[in-house]
């Protein structure tokens, strides 16, 4: 869900005050004091790795959104914006908001019921033991390499930014989450997600709003935008007719169900790294409110990231360039935005306060990855498989080494991508595989209870394998991309919605036809994990006001509303 | 949140004075001695503005979710 983001250029674009240290000193005081203080709140497994169940749905809502909103994120998709216009804005719209709904209102009280402790562990309820190992060997697996990735590429932005060096920027970054997480486990990540989701707003709200004084308000900002760049960039959907008339070479159709469809809802629904913060919800209405929460903010989100963007195109008195083009001539390249935005409206203190509003973004993903991966490892792999009979004690310490290991191997991850740069694109490759088949196979398994346990797994298996196969077959021929992606003038990511669709498709089919060949389990197995056998608590009684389908519905106006604004 | 511990709203109150009050106070000293290169828009002394509503904001947080006393 976040664009490559690889900077290169070798300047230092702002230079930090005495206060801007103080205030990038503090955070980092901050979320260890947090961390320390949950110790004691961390004893059992179920405080460890759930805590506790006794999240509040704003508490849960705006973790769920913080795992999600990483430095890369931030800005990488403001890059996007001013490298592609408000297309981007897809991204957090149709490419969230649907699937965050859903999440809410449909899936979650499935999730809630069976008291599952992560993805994997609903699959294991469902469908057994296979379809459990394959989705949690290859989710760990990929959680600490892509928290790697992303480490290493924060430690490249804050040279880039800072001029800080590489080296103290992976260490001191990796140590801090390592210590807060392994201390007060999922609660402290939870805590610290929170606080860095308002320093986020805090820090970088600022840009938008002065941007858009400067710019003179929205209708002279488009303006601008139409005279130094096209007036397509500020519409989100009248120039996905074709393939060749947006500067992303899509079609409407892969925004809709590539996107829309299925890696949003494959990502916001079945990622454990996402969904364990709502896991952690104190009740089932908890639970349901807190995506729909976190939809509502994140229907915000970009008005700091991909307003920031058009505003760089409008107002920045240098065009900035891609990659390549700013390592040869010393330009500034995409990826650089929102630095310079920063930069350019904000002083002493503000600019300190955005750095760290970078540093907490970074932070909280990475802590995310990190404690799904350790609640996957010791629930879905180690007990599984390894020690099924050890003490709730021994679990909790497993946690908490498995949280320094996980770290530990991230910074490994951080060094090979240095010395191998192209293992970042086929680690992130590699990770979308398992999205789109894993919804398919959890969204039957909730929905349809005539799918087996064999359907699920060979669905699972299926789909993965074929997301390999279509993404091995465009790499060794190009020409490939008119089948995969629909058109030759295809981008590569547009491959990745088409290719998410035919993987999902091949998962959905392979599913249902193993499971009309095979024996279904019986409804009383069934019970608390799929629709139609499942007492989903009512909401009669509940006044409106308090219902999460009302506030789905609002949140789903208003995502309309925003739809047609921005056409 | 509240009844078994330190909310976590009061260490977000906590974040938002000391970095409100670092950023009012650093946006003031800059009213009185301006930079030589100032940003764009300085003229709006966003610092002072933004400071002192992170510093108001933070003091709310702060009181509303102090912790209890046993």
């Amino acid at each position: 869900m976040t664009p490559s983001l690889a900077v290169i250029v070798p300047t230092r674009l702002v230079h930090l005050a005495p206060v801007d240290i103080v205030i990038v000193a503090f955070y980092f005081v901050l979320v260890l004091a947090i961390g320390f203080y949950l110790r004691s709140r961390a004893n059992t497994g179920e405080d460890f790795f759930m805590a506790g169940r006794e999240m509040t749905a704003w508490i849960a809502g705006l973790s769920f959104l913080s795992a999600n909103l990483g430095s890369l994120e931030l800005m990488g998709w403001a890059a996007a914006a001013y490298q592609y216009g408000i297309l981007a804005a897809h991204w957090y719209w149709i490419g969230a908001i649907p699937a965050m709904l859903f999440l809410g209102i449909v899936m979650m009280p499935f999730y809630y019921i069976s008291k599952t402790h992560s993805v994997p562990g609903y699959l294991k309820l469902r469908f057994g033991e296979a379809s459990r190992t394959l989705s949690s060997v290859s989710f760990a697996f990929m959680t600490v390499l892509m928290s790697g990735i992303n480490m290493y590429s924060m430690a490249l932005v804050m040279k880039v930014v800072l001029g800080w060096d590489i080296h103290f920027s992976i260490w001191v970054s990796s140590i801090t989450v390592a210590v807060y997480v392994a201390l007060g486990g999922l609660r402290s990540a939870i805590f610290n997600e929170v606080l860095q989701f308002i320093l986020i707003w805090a820090g970088a709200m600022l840009i938008p709003i002065l941007g858009l004084i400067e710019a003179g308000g929205w209708s002279n900002l488009k303006v601008k935008i139409a005279q130094n760049a096209s007036s397509e960039y500020t519409h989100l959907w009248s120039t996905l007719g074709t393939f060749s008339d947006n500067p992303m070479g899509i079609h409407w159709t892969g925004i809709v169900f590539g996107l829309g469809a299925i890696i949003s809802f494959g990502y916001w629904t079945t990622d454990f790294l996402v969904v364990q913060r709502v896991l952690a919800a104190k009740d089932i209405r908890a639970a349901k409110m807190a995506p729909i929460i976190g939809a509502a903010f994140k229907m915000m989100v970009p008005f700091i990231v991909i307003l920031p963007g058009l505003l760089g195109i409008a107002l920045l008195p240098t065009k900035l360039m891609g990659e390549t083009a700013a390592v040869a001539t010393g330009g500034h390249s995409y990826n650089e935005v929102l630095p310079l935005m920063l930069a350019r409206y904000c002083g002493p203190g503000l600019l300190g306060l955005g750095v760290t509003a970078l540093i907490a973004g970074f932070m909280s993903g990475m802590a995310g990855n990190v404690s799904a991966f350790t609640t996957v490892w010791t629930y879905d792999i180690y007990r599984a498989l390894i020690n099924k009979d050890a003490s709730d004690h021994h679990y909790v310490n497993m946690g908490r080494w498995c949280t320094v290991l996980g770290v530990l191997i991230s910074v490994g991850t951080a060094y090979l991508v240095m010395s191998f740069a192209s293992i970042m694109d086929y680690v992130q490759a590699l990770f979308s595989f398992f999205i789109a088949p894993l919804f398919g196979t959890v969204i039957l398994g909730m929905l349809w209870k005539r799918a087996t346990p064999a359907g699920g797994f060979w669905g699972l298996l299926a789909g993965t394998l074929s997301s390999i196969a279509m993404w091995g077959w465009v790499k060794a021929d190009h020409d490939a991309l008119r089948y995969v992606a629909l058109s030759a003038h295809a981008r590569d990511m547009a491959e990745n919605m088409y290719r998410a669709l035919w993987s999902w498709i091949v998962c959905v089919l392979v599913t249902v036809i193993v499971s009309y060949l095979t024996k279904p389990k019986p409804d009383s197995e069934l019970t608390g994990l799929v629709y139609g056998v499942t007492a989903i608590p009512h909401e009669a009684e509940v006044p409106l006001i308090h219902r999460p389908a009302f506030w789905a519905v609002v949140v789903a106006v208003v995502f309309v509303v925003l739809n047609i604004l921005f056409w | 949140m509240h009844d078994s511990g330190i909310s976590i709203w009061f260490f977000i109150g906590i974040s938002l004075v000391v970095n409100g009050l670092l950023i009012f106070g650093a946006g003031v000293w800059e009213v009185f001695n301006p930079p030589a290169n100032p940003v764009v828009l300085f003229n709006l002394h966003a610092s002072v503005w933004w400071g002192a509503f992170l510093l108001l904001l933070g003091c709310l947080y702060t009181v509303r979710f102090r912790p209890k006393q046993s």
